[in-house]
């Protein structure tokens, strides 16, 4: 079970606060009708699935109700970082 | 005196105390301090169990959780526990034992025919006999579980309590031996918050059995006295009897206490166990080592032991199980044990030596007390059926691959051996930590920490007492600093203990026979699950080379002692077969948990009402003084249908669904899901969110809209209505309440943080009475004077403030039902109230209560759906036949759109939501019944879709359902067919979706 520390709340919390987002950082493209099939499908199914470092969502359900970014390595589980939606990671690369 | 093994000296046990307790229905004695096993030992008991497959006869092989054979049902009745090893059982008075493997009985059973075709049951038995056919599997297994037993659960609800507890500390330490002992002390003193656990019922882990001295004072002392010294410390907890079952993510580790298991099959007083769920800074594990046995034909013979065994029950419990020992080594330590049986008395025949010229310590000892030492020989096999008589010993060469020379036999009743220690790598394998091969100690090493612990003691491969002491106390006072406590110096001196310098051991697993593996009597590697040598290098020869799929393939390590016991002598044989080292064969990867823990213990006080929360709407009990019937609904009780006196639920059913259509019927609809929206961007949001458009929406107006997820896919629907400029009400699903509000929380948070829009969920601030029928308005009138209730003024889909009974109210004009409809919403606490107002206000036309079950016909009826019931996350609207509620022309993009043009989602043949109308008026289609257009068509049947929502109707008089069918929208009159099970089949019709009022006049009115 992790220890997820909400970069809202400023504490460490249980993982059953938390519900688990998906790949964080990506964009919704601003004019859909413009894609093709196979754009549209790259946005909405393709995922990324490193081992190593993985940017993704994290919402805090039963806290602050609020979604933010963790930095985790997919192999250790270890959380690097985590990081209010909006700004970019201080750890980035794809080897733990 | 029946207790015929028990030794003059007592061990750790107090023989004054005697304990009465039963095994397979006979009476024996044992005393305080004593395990179900010593005391079985104590009194001769040879046979313990039978194998799972060959149901060969089994004693007590071990003396801790590598048992493999003495498994054991404790108790009866509701508090009964099966399948714990008769080694890690404390005798209490009364206690009452039976094998779970050996039907009717340990000592004559029918498996034994079984048994005696023992030869045609190879590895991969169980896929080869049992795959095919496989209709007689069932037949097979019943009677393979009968006969071979697994245990049986208890049936009765369990009587005791169960606790769980959530600690944190600085230092965990795991296992309380030598090595652990010390490191919780070094971690003590620095002031860090310290648990130790040990899984036994005393500390001191392998010393309990040591007849070494530690700092001038006998083991047992010494472990006693530094017990009491971490006992002073207000900053440690002492664990004993708890077992540290898996070590999870982030340092999280779960502890499984038995805090009355030794006191009686039920708790006297307080919880049975605790579950310890801890996260620490940081953990040592010191959990030890298990011996390895060596593996030779027949070694599953009753009386045959691991030294280390054989030396435990001598020294610890006061029980020497047998008269005449044959020792078989492959190293220096296991030596001890030739001395511990000397000093019993009792005859040690010989030592069988491996290895050529052994000169160590330990040996020179054994030498020097005349006791014959066989070097270079090997124990080939065991000879006897239900206890050892005999040990065939044979000179092997260096490499220990080939028997060398004659054969001798030994006259004896117990053979124990040892080829070396395994350490416990266990939890740090949990943790996803890689073990290592280690030549030098014949064992593997716990791999690389991924998380923050370090191992210490024979768990790390460290053998030697004074090692292990040493590198305990560095492991616990740098677990301290790295917490933040201390300097990570050792500050306690090294305990006084003689090191006993040990010549090195042969890396020896199997020992050979004069006959080839394939011929030799059996030399089995896993005792539970009967997997031999030859087993594996037939598996070998079968083609498996990964050591994962050799493992299932002849289930090596798959019985309860998880290959504690068998793992590693598995592995090496594997390894030989296929010409290769051990490192290169593989790892082993041990999960969680370490060893079985009770369902009690994890479900803790979360059982019965705790289990699940239960909502309940401010009415519910005017519902339960009604007589209702319940149903649930996510954590809701919904009033399911309200029977009256000798009516069946269908004859409610059908009376309460004629009142609305008739006259009016009421519905508490308050769990339906209720989102406050405010903001400057509400209107843009929403719009943003469902498929139509709200920006023009104005205060006073509702919509329906439905909500797509971005694939397209229908998530959710309700209605929304507009309260004032920029403040909206939205309804959604009674289930997907919760969803939708993530849903909502996440596009304005992740993707539109620009979106000036607040949510706030009011599911529980309002109740909700659903007043509906051609009667409805007459009714709202009489408690309501405040708003003008004429179509004109007050029209479908139009929503209104007023005063109800008294009450400020929203009085809302949607329909779910196909009449004119008032919801009623008023502030939650007046719930009850206005409920019975309106019970009241109705009563002159006969106002009838009703369930979700009649609510769910009624919309049938009009054929508005339910989402999850007749979508399933793979419907789009156009599937549902509602194109209307998409706006095409919406400037934003809003979610799912653009996948409703993917081409999957235009293409030809999806399924299409249609009415079924069934060819017999009154034949009512099973929900989730597939449909067919051809019933004689040979299986497996070309299916078209399926029914999504059944019920009979009774204010049209025959059944009616609805489905989902490819193409549907374009075969209306089609007649398709539903086959069952049991081949029968019904007809029906397709035909439109909305069986009653299509023009919508009625709740139009
Ligand atoms: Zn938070």
């Amino acid at each position: 079970m992790l220890l997820i520390y909400c970069p809202n709340c400023l504490e460490y919390r249980e993982e059953e606060e938390f519900s688990y987002g998906g790949e964080a950082h990506i964009a919704r493209p601003l004019n859909p009708e413009t894609l093709s099939d196979a754009q549209w499908a790259d946005y909405l199914f393709f995922r990324t699935n490193p081992r190593g470092i993985h940017h993704e969502m994290w919402y805090h359900a039963t806290g602050c109700r609020r979604y933010f970014n963790a930095t985790r390595n997919t192999v250790t589980y270890e959380i690097l970082e985590t990081y209010q939606v909006g700004t970019q990671p201080q750890i980035t690369g794809t080897e733990a | 005196m029946r207790q015929l093994n028990r030794l003059l000296a007592a061990g750790r046990t107090d023989q004054n105390k005697v304990l009465n307790f039963t095994f397979n229905g006979k009476d024996y004695q044992g005393v305080a301090g004593d395990t179900l096993a010593s005391a079985l030992l104590a009194n001769g008991i040879d046979v313990v169990g039978r194998s799972f497959k060959y149901a060969r006869p089994r004693g007590i092989f071990g003396h801790g959780p590598e048992e493999p054979n003495a498994i054991m049902q404790i108790g009866s009745g509701a508090s009964t526990i099966p399948n714990l090893k008769a080694t890690q059982v404390e005798l209490y008075e009364g206690l009452e034992a039976a094998s779970v493997n050996g039907w009717p009985s340990v000592n004559f059973d029918i498996m034994g025919l079984i048994g005696a075709f023992g030869r045609l049951m190879p590895p991969g038995f169980y896929y080869k006999t049992f795959m095919y056919p496989k209709k007689l599997w069932m037949t097979y297994e019943h009677f393979i579980r009968k006969a071979a037993g697994l245990g049986s659960s208890p049936v009765e609800s369990d009587p005791d309590s169960y606790e769980k507890l959530n600690q944190h500390c600085d230092v965990l330490v795991v296992g309380a031996g030598p090595a652990g002992l010390v490191a919780a002390r070094e971690a003590a003193r620095t002031g860090a918050r310290v648990i130790i656990a040990d899984e036994q019922s005393e500390f001191g882990g392998s010393l309990l059995a040591s007849t070494q001295l530690i700092d001038g004072l006998s083991a047992t002392q010494w472990v006693a006295d530094i017990t009491k010294e971490l006992g002073a410390f207000s900053n440690v907890q002492r664990l004993p009897r708890s077992t540290v079952f898996g070590y999870y993510d982030h340092n999280f580790l779960a502890i499984l206490e038995r805090r009355t298991d030794h006191l009686g099959i039920s708790a006297p007083s307080g919880p049975r166990q605790c579950m310890h769920r801890v996260r620490a800074a940081q953990v040592v594990l010191a959990t030890g080592a298990f011996e390895r046995p060596l593996v030779f034909a027949h070694n599953d013979i009753p009386g045959v032991m691991l030294a280390s065994s054989v030396s435990t029950y001598v020294n610890r419990y006061g029980v020497a199980p047998g008269n005449r020992l044959v020792l078989a080594v492959t190293n220096d330590n296991a030596y001890q044990t030739a001395i511990d049986w000397y000093h019993t008395g009792r005859t040690v025949v010989a030592v069988v030596d491996s290895r050529t010229a052994p000169n160590g310590v330990l040996v020179e000892q054994v030498r020097a007390l005349g006791i014959q030492i066989l070097e270079g020989h090997g124990l080939i096999e065991a000879v006897g059926s239900k206890r050892v008589r005999k040990a065939l010993v044979a000179p092997i060469n260096e490499a220990g691959s080939e028997v060398t020379g004659s054969v001798q036999s030994l006259v004896c009743d117990l053979i124990a051996s040892s080829g070396g220690w395994s350490a416990a790598i266990h939890l740090s394998s949990h943790t996803g930590a890689k073990p290592v091969w280690d030549a030098s100690v014949v064992s593997f090493r716990p791999g690389e920490s991924k998380q923050q612990e370090r191992s210490a003691g024979a768990c790390k491969g460290t053998f030697g007492v004074l090692d292990g002491l040493i590198e305990g106390a560095n492991a616990g006072a740098e677990a301290a600093k790295l917490a933040g406590f201390g300097e990570g110096q050792v500050q306690f001196p090294t305990p006084l203990i003689d090191q006993i310098i040990e010549q090195p051991q042969q890396a020896l697993f199997l020992v050979p026979h004069s006959k080839t593996t394939s011929r030799a009597p059996s030399q089995f590697v896993d005792f539970q699950l009967d997997v031999s040598a030859a087993g594996i290098e037939l598996a070998v020869l079968e083609g498996f080379e990964s050591v994962e799929h050799v493992k299932r393939y002849t289930a090596l390590g798959f019985g309860t002692d998880q290959g504690k016991l068998g793992n590693i002598n598995g592995m090496a044989i594997l390894a030989k077969a296929l010409g290769q080292g051990i490192a290169e064969t593989g790892t082993t990867i041990f999960r969680p948990s370490y060893t079985p823990t009770t369902f009690g213990a994890i479900a803790g006080r979360d059982i019965n009402h705790l289990f699940d929360p239960e909502r309940y709407t401010a009415m519910h009990r005017w519902h339960v003084d009604s007589g209702a019937e319940f149903e649930n609904v996510g954590q809701w009780k919904r009033p399911w249908y309200f029977p009256q006196v000798n009516e069946t639920m269908q004859q409610a059913v059908d009376r309460e669904g004629l009142a609305v259509r008739n006259s009016v019927g009421i519905l508490d609809a308050t769990t339906l899901g209720k989102i406050d929206i405010q903001g400057p961007d509400a209107a843009e949001f929403i719009t943003r969110m469902y498929t139509n458009s709200y920006l023009k929406l104005a205060p006073g107006k509702c919509r329906y809209g439905v909500m797509l997820k971005e694939d397209g896919m229908i998530f959710d629907d309700g209605v929304c209505a507009c309260l004032s400029e920029n403040h909206y009400l939205m309804f959604t699903t009674t289930g997907g309440a919760a969803g939708v509000l993530s849903w909502l929380e996440l596009w304005q948070q992740t993707e539109w943080p620009e979106l000036q829009v607040y949510f706030t969920s009011v599911t529980d601030h309002w109740a909700t009475a659903t007043v509906t029928g051609p009667n409805a308005r007459k009714v709202i009138a009489k408690v309501c004077q405040d708003i003008d209730l004429a179509s004109e003024s007050f029209g479908f889909m139009d929503w209104r403030e007023g005063t109800v009974s008294g009450v400020a109210a929203r009085v809302f004009r949607i329909s779910f039902t196909g009449e004119l409809s008032y919801e009623v919403n008023v502030p939650a606490h007046y719930g009850r109230y206005i409920w019975e107002q309106l019970i009241e206000a109705g009563a002159e036309f006969n106002i009838t209560p009703y369930g979700t079950e009649t609510m769910h016909v009624l919309r049938a009826e009009k054929g508005f759906i339910i989402v999850g019931q007749d979508t399933d996350g793979s419907m789009t609207p156009a599937d549902m036949n509602m194109d209307w509620v998409v706006g095409k022309n919406k400037a934003f993009s809003f979610i799912g759109k653009r996948s409703l043009e993917r081409s999957d989602s235009v293409r030809e043949n999806r399924k299409q939501l249609v009415g079924l109308k069934t060819l017999d008026p009154s034949a009512v289609l099973p929900e989730g019944a597939q449909v067919v257009n051809d019933p004689n068509q040979p299986i497996p049947m070309s299916m078209q879709g399926h029914v999504t929502s059944s019920y009979y109707s009774a204010s049209l008089g025959h059944s009616i359902a609805l489905a989902v069918i490819k193409g549907g929208l374009s075969r209306m009159g089609d007649t398709i067919h539903c086959p069952a099970a049991d081949g029968s089949s019904i007809a029906a019709e397709i035909v439109s979706s909305v069986f009653y009022d299509p023009t919508g006049a009625r709740q139009n009115d």
